[in-house]
């Protein structure tokens, strides 16, 4: 205890006596800490947003696209361009697959659309009804496409909250009509936000299906099934989520005829894997971004090497004493380490706090929601001290190799 | 007690070779009380340093307490000197940012450990324990010298080495010190070798040796 108490206590003294050196000293530290609290709170900020954001949409959905899946991790073409997948693929899926509750196949195409002066061309998808409990969508105003509505083929359409704003700029948009190709379509309904977020339904026109058979020619495979652009399914039990994927996969083999040594013709994502994927690359980007952060922790462990080093030669005489009097140069050693290791851990606390204070100050503002995670802290701290134990080897060093008699003679 | 034989210590000055002492040979018994004397650069200090373990010799022996510590390694070296010798400088040699009590717990520090009870007997013991918060800046130039001998003594080393240790004082702070080492001397029975120029503490003791050119040129019994 004592062994150790001591180094210490004479670190602080060293430091205590210098004040505004010491802080000088370790400011670049307290920045960098900082600036890497900061950076790494606004990216787990983020990374949870997107991933709750995700989770609105369901984290039971399943997403089946036509196309291969390529070597490149994507998708080759877009989603419609691949003509594999099928209204009938769906029907068989919902007949067929069992801990399934909803089955949403739909056929997107960019239409152009006319309202007033407003000449645009925009997605639309026809869908299903279960298109809404798949999606886990709201309505806002109005209503959604109804069974009958889709059975008849009615030319009515639900809008995303920021299309609907779009087009009709504060206006009420339910109950008001607009041109779809050369049809005219009623809006019955619009949907509640979803945020801001790749894929998300504010920014979509949906439709009957069976209307948009009706407006344009959906293709039809050789076999005569009509192509759909997507098919999205819950499934009611969670767990059962995998088993799920392999026996739409098997089906959907079988009916398109694949041969084992054939690649799949469809991707199946759920949006666990997707919302693992994103928080992924978020995570990936956040690391890089507190890396470059952690540059100014190399420049403010510089800085303290250079003011060990001016510090070793100041107290040369004192070392000389501390020789006299018998400390051994492990002693000299330490007691210079402890001081490097002692103030940069002082600049990492110090830091800590600033990155905190800093993040407080950003979710206040309402930019975005930090999040100051426990595993950072730590680890920005460990690297501060680290990072005085490493710069202050060599000073320390220096001062423990000292010779006795010149350093008593130094003035 | 310490028994130097044939010892030569050489200083490299760049290329030029600079012979300090040359073929010292000296005995000094437990207890003794004995002055180095002699003009300056006659390696009087350097001596001191050879016998306060703080530098090795060249060449030639050194038996402390019968132990020949001449090629000993730098720890062996550092901790005979936290054990066995206190050193009492001519500058006083005092941490100026610590109180006189902490410079005097800093010669325990390294002897096995801090007391702050045996630190304010050795400050006692000089008469200053009135002064142990005070800073060497605030205290006066014997007062310094005193709080350095308490610093020295608190270990309870065998050997106490002081070099000048009058040179940087007046003369009344300097009987001050003078009475104080000599006090020690004799109530503690501890070994006292002083480097001086003033005859008034060479006068005290029981031998003086005089060193000219690296040599002993007399040796004469008081």
């Amino acid at each position: 205890m004592k062994k150790w108490f001591e180094p210490l206590s004479t670190a602080w003294v060293g430091v205590v006596t210098h004040k505004l050196r010491s802080f000088l000293t370790i400011l670049g530290i307290v920045i960098g800490v900082a600036a890497v609290i900061t950076l790494m709170s606004i990216g787990r900020g983020v990374q949870e947003d997107v991933i709750s954001r995700i989770e609105t949409l369901g984290s039971d959905l399943i997403f089946v696209s036509p196309g291969a899946t390529s070597g490149f991790g994507g998708i080759m073409g877009t989603a419609g361009s691949a003509t594999t997948l099928t209204f009938e693929d769906a029907t068989a899926i919902s007949e067929r697959i069992p801990y399934i509750s909803s089955v949403a196949p739909s056929y997107s195409q960019s239409l152009q659309l006319i309202f007033g002066a407003e000449n645009t061309r925009n997605q639309v998808t026809g869908i299903t009804p279960e298109y809404k409990e798949a999606y886990n969508l709201d309505i806002a105003n109005g209503t959604f496409i109804s069974e009958y509505d889709y059975q008849r083929g009615a030319k009515v359409a639900v809008l995303g909250s920021n299309i609907a704003e779009t087009l009709f700029e504060g206006t009420d948009p339910v109950g008001q009509t607009l041109r779809m190709e050369k049809n005219i379509v009623r809006v019955i309904g619009i949907l509640e936000s979803k945020g801001a977020l790749m894929g998300s339904p504010d920014d979509t026109i949906l439709i009957p299906l069976t209307a948009m058979q009706q407006m344009v020619a959906q293709p039809r495979t050789v076999q005569g099934e009509r192509v759909v652009s997507s098919i999205a399914l819950t499934v009611s039990n969670q767990e059962q989520a995998s088993y799920v994927v392999d026996e739409i996969s098997g089906l959907l083999r079988s009916r398109h005829q694949l041969s084992p040594n054939e690649e799949n013709d469809f991707r199946i994502r759920s949006m666990e894997e997707i919302a693992s994927t994103m928080s992924e690359v978020i995570g990936t980007l956040t690391l890089f971004l507190g890396a470059i952060a952690a540059i100014s922790l190399l420049v403010g462990g510089i800085g303290v090497m250079n003011i060990m080093l001016v510090s070793v030669l100041e107290r040369t005489r004192e070392i000389g004493i501390r020789k006299a009097l018998g400390a051994r140069e492990r002693d000299i050693w330490i007691q210079f380490l402890m001081e490097a290791a002692f103030l940069t851990f002082a600049g990492g606390i110090i830091g800590v706090i600033l990155g905190w204070v800093v993040s407080y100050i950003i979710t206040s503002m309402g930019v975005i929601t930090t999040v100051v995670s426990a595993d950072i802290v730590i680890l920005a701290v460990s690297v501060s001290v680290g990072i005085g134990l490493f710069f202050g080897f060599y000073p320390a060093w220096n001062a423990s190799r000292l010779n006795p008699i010149e350093a008593l003679r130094f003035e | 007690m310490i028994h130097l034989q044939d010892i030569t210590k050489v200083y490299l000055m760049g290329k030029r070779e600079l012979t300090v002492l040359s073929g010292i040979n000296l005995r000094i018994e437990k207890g003794e009380l004995v002055a180095i004397m002699g003009p300056s650069g006659s390696g009087k200090s350097t001596m001191l340093n050879l016998i306060g373990c703080l530098d090795i010799p060249t060449s030639g022996s050194y038996y402390l307490e019968g132990r020949e510590v001449s090629h000993l390694s730098r720890g062996e070296l550092a901790q005979i000197r936290a054990q066995k010798v206190g050193f009492v400088f001519q500058t006083f040699n005092l941490l100026p940012r610590l109180s006189a009590l902490a410079n005097v717990e800093l010669g325990l520090r390294y002897a096995g450990g801090s007391d702050r009870t045996r630190a304010m007997e050795a400050l006692t013991k000089v008469g200053l324990s009135d002064r142990a918060n005070h800073r060497p800046t605030e205290l006066s130039g014997g007062e310094q010298q005193r709080v350095a001998i308490a610093r020295a003594l608190a270990k309870n080393p065998p050997l106490i080495l002081a070099d000048e240790p009058t040179g940087n004082l007046d003369s009344r702070s300097g009987e001050e010190v003078i009475s104080i080492l000599l006090t020690l001397h004799i109530e503690q029975g501890i070994t006292l070798v002083v480097v001086t120029h003033d005859s008034i503490i060479a006068n005290h003791c029981q031998r003086i040796i005089h060193l000219k050119d690296g040599q002993v040129v007399s040796e004469e019994t008081v």
